[in-house]
């Protein structure tokens, strides 16, 4: 087991390494770059070219992409992220408060999502083909088919026009201020909450089928829900795995994917650094952000193949 | 609930004797909600097919005299900032929705599976190779992913198709592997093997139509995922552009500043993309049922 | 709450004190000034940033030689700021300023004349390694002195009819000459200044804070406790913070439908400012491609739009209004509209002007359907309703065109490769001034951002005799002679509309006037704020 983990993360460091190319290289094909964005987008006609160069040569622009990369990459071994090439201040700095709010909100939204979605898809694999069973579906492919900033447009719009009341404009962290923090990421929260739900609902369905189909809880069957749900017990764990996998599968794009929500719900998370970093060409921004996520990928993934080895003996790691 | 374990694996099976009415009318019956999830579909493909038949209005024809008009006799479901007639405009937009729905996801499960498949059938170092590259896009935010491919390709119907695409290869591949690992080791292809065939050929005709049902599952999920994705896009300015009639395009902005003066103009094309993606989602989600309930993927 | 009662026991005094004076004139001391911004300053340093995400939160902190007054409305003024009065040399080449004494920096130092020549010298002449955003608007200065604590003097190559409005940018914050004599990049993280609010905190993604600058060397400013500026970069979260009264104004500007909204849903509490906006985009065509080298087709480009329909029209839903020429309508350099409309596509009668656009096209061998692409910058308002309403007027004589849009951080890299057939341009400016506002249309060897690509000497050569006349009426001749060659004549480019700034404010807000530049007017010393 622990000959496995040592593998497992070190496994991550090559594909760590292919994220950090791809984005990097990818930076350098978008038209445009940092100094640009600084000066040529107000529509000023006096900028020179003088003054671009003196800011690229400042920002190491100017120098051959490989050795961009390599101090790159040598500032990561030591763990410095590096500067912000738009507000040159250090990049943990930018993304600590907006990571906070990014990393509450995915765990209040998955938070939902799993409460919701394992009562629901056990109820609906019990009930499979009756109107219970439609009408949980339903409820999870809405959810699933709800654009979700359009759903979150309209709660705002309801709120403000119904009660004359809107959320807190400021991120305000949990630990200063409970009643506005959650006045804040609620609705946002109850927004992506729904929508993934849908999908673990779906996958607790659908697990639940597979363990219901089992010889012994088939014999079960004339005995009614109550002793079945019994049965079912020990398998239960077998069933919920696959749907913890996919919860904290998106956990990790819940944390930088939520561009679209954040925007409508006007939440300064790493959704909207992302865009203001594509914006303004912040290549040490987005480089920094991509990795971060990344990883966060790769960990949840990591720990949960752990806990599936923990959780379930059938399986062995070698 | 009592017929539950037999059904599942009916679809599956669609080589009855009943023949191919049979067969949907089984499906019709089995699956109501499937049923519903299918007749949206169609719905959806022949608005799109004649659009231009039955929008009472040209949807990019401006008329100021007419601007944000309430949903009534002249104009059902009223008219956007622009005087733009909004029905005719989603009747229009089905367009767009089902050319980068399909085109996505057509691509991404294409691409996906034919890497999946080699993957799996050369196995050893290709595989792992294969595996890793995966790796590193599957952990790219698919958002990222699809901003960065706009902001290189720019925007457009058929850039927003490529950039919605590019996250969907991935995953499709990983699925398409694991159920290819399992018929690359039965003896029919063993056999053609044996006989010589080129790898070509025993990747699309023995292993491809083998993997169909996982493919032909991811394909339906992708549908509305894409139509879907493609709002997100339009609706952050990356997606189709004006005055293309798109649905997420109509959401943007004046919807939004006009929600409470002109609901129409947010409510009908939200709902529009809702429906559509519900009438994917659903069909998808029956088919998974019918043709392969082991199925985990997403 | 205790502070809430001292207010009160305050208007009481006040009240009594005045009886029959009117009480909105009577400025209120206390609260904090509230207001969305939407966008984030990259750097603290005004010498080096564009934006006005900088000037909206930090020029409160700063000082400028010279401001725009108050309380023009044309914001053309100049007004004395650290300067207290200015005199000019008979040959027009020498400026002398009087400096303010006992004006005191936040770290309590004095604030001399040797400040005012470091910081221009920051812009005008910066260091090798130090970047200057600004330092091509100076071009025609040749020194800066301080001769003493109370004096400084700038000498200039030739004369000039905008130096001092070239003054008046709220850019031009006084630094410390100390500071930046030690690290000319100090400021681009740090504030120091003399102005009216004193820095209090900066937290990133989220908002910034000033505090009342007690020892303020203008006696009773600032009226404000202090301000706090909010980085809210959705407009629609912006409205929504007025609306719920967390927030009292937002400076850059509302459009029309929110006006409407906040008006319909808080009434009297809220007031609106408006003005025609030194903000305008327009229609680049590219004089290297067939057939827009053909000023038949260019002319009928412009003879296709009914501007004043779409003034009715898209000042319901775009921030653009007036009708317009190369001047800002109703500052002084700009043509009447009776005159204006005598110009190629600004007539009233829309179906002779599309005839003649039909005409030209024909003659120019343009074919009926003919397609083109048009380009455009994703940046919503107002590029995109505009971009709709171009597309469908040009649909109007029988043109075929079809919407490219580039993502705004590439959008200037794209357009200066020069692969585009006709595209969006714009052109904005801190103070309304012809040779700032002109200046765009210069040929290309004079201005590399003129992204229509031609060479024009007869235009060049008005913009410099209209730049150089001191009598206004001849000034006047010659803006009116280059407008209608750019905009008729040769058609190089088109305009659109002029962006209109609407300004929604709580009633509790006063002492703020609206100016044509949402970089104007931001020092909030004599803004207050009623109980």
């Amino acid at each position: 087991m622990g000959r496995y983990i040592v593998k497992r993360l070190l496994a991550m460091i090559p594909t760590l390494i292919g994220v950090a190319v791809l984005i990097f290289l990818l930076l350098r094909v978008i038209p445009g770059d940092v100094v640009e964005a600084r000066y040529m987008t107000q529509g000023s006609q006096f900028q020179s070219q003088e003054l671009m160069d003196i800011e690229r040569h400042k920002l190491g622009l100017d120098q051959p992409l490989w050795r961009q990369f390599t101090s790159w990459m040598g500032g990561l071994a030591l763990l410095d992220f590096g500067t912000s090439m738009w507000t040159d201040a250090p990049i943990t700095q930018e993304i600590k408060l907006r990571f906070a709010l990014s990393l509450q909100l995915a765990l209040m939204a998955s938070t939902i999502a799993t409460c919701l979605a394992i009562p629901l898809g056990i109820l609906a694999a019990f009930k499979q083909d009756t109107w219970v069973d439609y009408a949980v579906r339903v409820f999870s492919i809405t959810g699933l088919a709800t654009p979700s900033f359009w759903l979150g447009s309209l709660m705002i719009l309801g709120m403000l026009i119904i009660f004359k009341w809107v959320p807190p404009m400021v991120f305000t962290p949990l630990w200063v201020n409970p009643w506005d923090n959650l006045a804040q990421l609620i609705w946002p929260a109850l927004a992506v909450g729904y929508r993934y739900c849908a999908v673990g609902t779906r996958m607790m369905r659908s697990t639940m089928l597979e363990v219901l189909r089992e010889d012994y809880i088939r014999t079960a069957r004339a005995k009614g829900l109550w002793t079945k749900l019994i049965l079912t017990r020990h398998a239960l764990k077998n069933a919920i795995l696959p749907v913890l996998t996919v919860i904290s599968t998106e956990f990790a794009f819940l944390l930088g994917g939520l561009v679209v929500t954040e925007q409508v719900f006007n939440l300064n998370g790493l959704g909207m650094l992302f865009v203001e970093g594509i914006s303004h060409r912040d290549y040490t921004m987005i480089q920094a952000l991509v990795l971060l996520v990344a990883t966060t990928f790769l960990f949840v993934n990591f720990v949960v193949d752990i806990a599936y080895g923990w959780l379930d003996p059938r399986i062995h790691y070698r | 609930m009592a017929a539950a374990p037999h059904t599942v694996d009916e679809l599956g099976h669609a080589t009855e004797p009943s023949g191919w009415l049979a067969t949907v009318g089984r499906f019709v019956r089995r699956r109501p909600l499937g049923a519903v999830g299918g007749a949206l579909i169609l719905l959806t493909a022949f608005l799109a097919a004649t659009a231009h038949w039955i929008a009472p209005y040209d949807p990019v024809a401006n008329d100021y005299a007419a601007m944000l008009s309430a949903p009534g006799a002249g104009h059902w479901l009223g008219t956007d900032a622009f005087g733009r007639d909004v029905l005719s405009r989603i009747i229009y937009g089905t367009r767009t929705a089902m050319t980068v729905g399909l085109g996505a996801s057509f691509i991404g499960a294409t691409l996906g599976s034919l890497i999946g498949v080699s993957s799996a059938y050369f196995g050893g170092r290709t595989d792992l190779i294969v595996q890793r590259v995966m790796d590193v896009f599957f952990a790219f935010p698919v958002i990222i992913l699809a901003l960065a491919v706009v902001a290189i390709l720019g925007t457009g119907a058929g850039n927003v198709i490529l950039a919605i695409a590019t996250p969907m290869v991935p995953r499709c591949a990983r699925v398409v592997r694991s159920a290819a690992l399992t018929v690359r080791e039965m003896p029919y292809v063993d056999a053609a093997r044996a006989s010589g065939f080129g790898h070509r050929r025993i990747i699309l005709r023995h292993m491809l139509p083998n993997v169909m049902a996982p493919i032909l599952i991811m394909a339906t999920a992708f549908l509305g995922e894409a139509i879907l994705l493609e709002a997100s896009l339009s609706f952050l300015g990356l997606g189709v552009q004006e005055p293309t009639a798109a649905w997420g395009l109509m959401l943007r902005g004046a919807a939004v500043e006009f929600a409470e003066t002109a609901p129409w103009m947010a409510i009908f094309p939200g709902l529009a993309i809702s429906l559509a993606v519900f009438g994917f989602n659903l069909f998808g989600d029956s088919l998974r049922d019918a043709l392969d309930p082991r199925l985990r993927s997403h | 709450m205790r502070n809430h009662r001292w207010l009160l026991a305050l208007v009481a005094c006040a009240a009594l004190a005045t009886p029959f004076a009117s009480r909105a004139q009577q400025p209120h001391y206390g609260g904090e000034l509230t207001f969305p911004v939407p966008s984030e300053p990259p750097s603290y340093d005004g010498h080096r940033e564009e934006t006005f995400g900088l000037i909206h939160p930090i020029a409160p902190f700063y000082n400028t030689l010279l401001r725009v007054d108050p309380n023009d409305k044309s914001g053309t003024t100049p007004y004395p700021s650290l300067a207290e009065s200015w005199t000019v040399s008979p040959d027009g080449k020498t400026y002398t300023f009087k400096i303010r004494a006992g004006v005191k920096f936040h770290d309590g130092s004095e604030m001399t004349s040797k400040d005012i020549k470091a910081s221009y010298d920051h812009i005008i002449f910066p260091p090798p390694g130090v970047g200057s955003s600004r330092k091509g608007q100076y071009s025609d200065v040749e020194s800066v002195e301080a001769p003493n604590a109370t004096t400084v003097v700038f000498k200039l190559k030739h004369t000039s009819g905008s130096f001092i409005a070239s003054l008046l940018s709220p850019y031009n914050f006084i630094y410390k000459a100390d500071i930046l004599a030690k690290d000319p990049h100090w400021y681009e993280t740090h504030i120091m200044g003399t102005g009216p609010f004193i820095f209090v905190e900066h937290v990133k993604g989220s908002h910034l804070v000033g505090k009342k600058n007690p020892n303020y060397w203008d006696k009773g400013k600032p009226y404000l406790d202090g301000f706090r500026a909010i980085f809210i970069r959705d407009s629609a979260a912006q409205v929504a913070a007025v609306r719920g009264e967390r927030a009292q104004i937002q400076f850059r500007g509302f459009t029309p439908k929110d006006r409407d909204n906040l008006k319909a849903a808080l009434g009297d509490k809220i007031t609106v400012q408006e003005s025609p906006w030194d903000c305008i985009l327009m229609v680049g065509i590219n004089h290297r491609l067939k057939p827009f080298d053909d000023k038949r087709v260019r002319r009928a480009l412009t003879l296709a739009l009914d501007r004043w329909e779409a003034s009715k029209a898209l000042s319901q839903i775009a921030i653009v209004k007036e009708v317009a020429g190369v001047q800002v309508p109703g500052t002084p350099f700009a043509t009447p509209p009776e005159e204006l409309a005598k110009l190629a596509g600004y007539g009233h009668d829309i179906g002779k002007s599309r005839a003649e656009a039909r005409r030209l096209l024909k003659e120019a061998g343009v074919p009926e359907g003919f397609s083109f692409t048009f380009t455009n910058r994703g940046t919503p308002m107002p590029y995109e309703p505009l971009g709709v309403w171009l597309i469908d007027s040009w649909r109007k004589i029988g043109l075929n065109v079809t919407q490219k849009v580039v993502e705004s951080a590439a959008y200037f890299p794209t357009i200066r490769k020069g692969d585009q057939q006709v595209h969006m341009d714009f052109q904005c400016g801190y103070i309304v001034q012809p040779d700032l506002d002109m200046y765009k249309f210069l040929s290309v060897s004079r201005n590399p951002a003129n992204y229509g690509f031609y060479e024009d000497p007869v235009l060049d050569k008005l913009y410099d005799q209209q730049s150089q006349t001191t009598s206004i009426d001849e000034r006047k001749k010659l803006i009116r002679e280059f407008e209608k060659r750019v905009l008729d004549e040769e058609a190089h480019y088109l305009m659109t509309l002029q962006w209109h700034r609407i300004i929604p404010a709580s009633s509790r807000l006063h002492g703020w006037t609206i100016t044509p530049s949402h970089y104007l007017n931001n020092t909030l010393d004599t803004v207050w704020l009623s109980p």
